[in-house]
């Protein structure tokens, strides 16, 4: 499916979007971004589910149960701080825009 | 239905860019939020009908504990502590990474290419972020006060960071046997660990933000073995975002990442300048 050239230019250019995308970020948004860019990566719990639906041996179920968890663990945790983090941020703004 | 999930994916993949470019703007940071957060749900709910019902046990499991977990540490953690926050779950999500490539490798079933050159170096930069992050974690909750250094650090760290490397390609050259691979992830822990450690307090969140975008180049390094393009996308936006947040971090502390992260590798009286 993703092979070769068209492997790295997926890779080019979503490496151009994640740097165009919050170029003008305000200082004030930096500690925020990055817990939201943490909960992206989240999406690694799609990997770890794939790689525990094919664990065959209990050495792999072992490996790909701790990968899920790890990996839901991310996703969830990532998700409650970053709106706890823009909920605080929203309420100190104040309305004053 | 092939259609119907590749089409998820693409979903998927285009509401998380567009909900961190939401998030880099106040106005639309919570709207942004959510956009990357449905995302990820439509992500979840594709590969569960990708996968079909293998493990569908364990996984449930693995969900439902690991997402009750850190929704209640999530809830419960004082403001104050949220860089502490990121940097665990962070750290998780690197570690998930590394387990992946574990999964896959363990079998000793996968074959040569550039999939398997990038999962074996997913692998190595995920369990750095998840040693690191861990050690980060510790360092901010005031568990671990000073920076650890001693004076054979550059070259012990130079030296760990060199089995690393040899041992991932010994990997990649088929010598998937589980003591290479044990040795393998625990050079690539050790790494981690000793990297992080020389490094100051101050300098955490510079540090946080660059394992951050470590683990997103991870899990698209994953996403190739794995062959899943929204990790590839989603991993690589996150990685390249992360770099440039890192960056501009580092400068509006006034400080250089280069000598944050190198900490570890120069001499205790150099370093202890910066630190």
């Amino acid at each position: 499916m993703i092979e070769g050239f068209v492997a790295l230019y997926i890779f080019i250019l979503a490496a151009f979007t994640g740097y165009e995308i919050i170029s003008r970020v305000p200082e004030t948004l930096h500690t925020p971004l990055m817990s939201g860019a943490n909960f992206a990566h989240g999406i690694v719990v799609v990997g770890a589910m794939v790689a525990l639906s094919h664990a065959h041996t209990p050495a792999e179920q072992a490996l790909g149960f701790v990968a899920v968890l790890l990996a839901a663990m991310n996703a969830v945790g990532g998700y409650v701080v970053t709106e706890r983090m823009l909920r605080m941020f929203k309420s100190s703004q104040g309305g004053g825009e | 239905m092939s259609f119907v999930l590749e089409t998820g994916y693409l979903v998927a993949a285009v509401l998380l860019i567009l909900g961190l470019r939401g998030m880099s703007s106040p106005r639309t940071a919570h709207r942004g939020l959510t956009w990357v957060g449905i995302g990820m749900v439509v992500a979840v709910l594709v590969t569960f009908i990708r996968t079909g019902a293998g493990n569908i046990g364990l996984m449930l499991t693995a969900l439902v504990i690991g997402g009750v977990l850190a929704a209640v540490y999530g809830r419960q953690v004082p403001m104050t502590a949220m860089p502490q926050g990121v940097a665990l779950f962070n750290g998780m999500g690197g570690g998930a990474a590394g387990a992946i490539a574990a999964v896959e490798l363990v079998g000793g079933a996968t074959v040569g290419g550039a999939p398997l050159v990038l999962g074996v170096l997913g692998a190595l930069i995920g369990t750095v972020s998840f040693a690191g992050s861990g050690v980060a974690f510790t360092k901010l909750q005031g568990w671990m006060r000073r920076p650890v250094r001693f004076p054979a650090m550059p070259m012990v760290n130079g030296a760990v960071a060199l089995v690393a490397v040899a041992l991932g390609i010994a990997v990649i050259a088929g010598a998937q046997m589980d003591p290479v691979l044990g040795a393998y992830f625990a050079a690539a822990v050790a790494l981690g660990i000793l990297v992080t450690l020389p490094i100051g307090g101050a300098d955490m969140p510079v540090v946080i933000s660059l394992y951050n975008a470590a683990t997103g180049l991870a899990v698209a390094f994953e996403g190739y073995l794995l062959n899943n393009p929204a990790m590839v996308i989603a991993g690589t936006v996150v990685g390249a975002a992360g770099t440039l947040l890192t960056l501009l971090m580092a400068r509006a502390m006034h400080r250089s990442v280069f000598q944050v992260v190198g900490a570890g590798f120069r001499a205790p009286e150099a370093a202890a300048e910066t630190g």
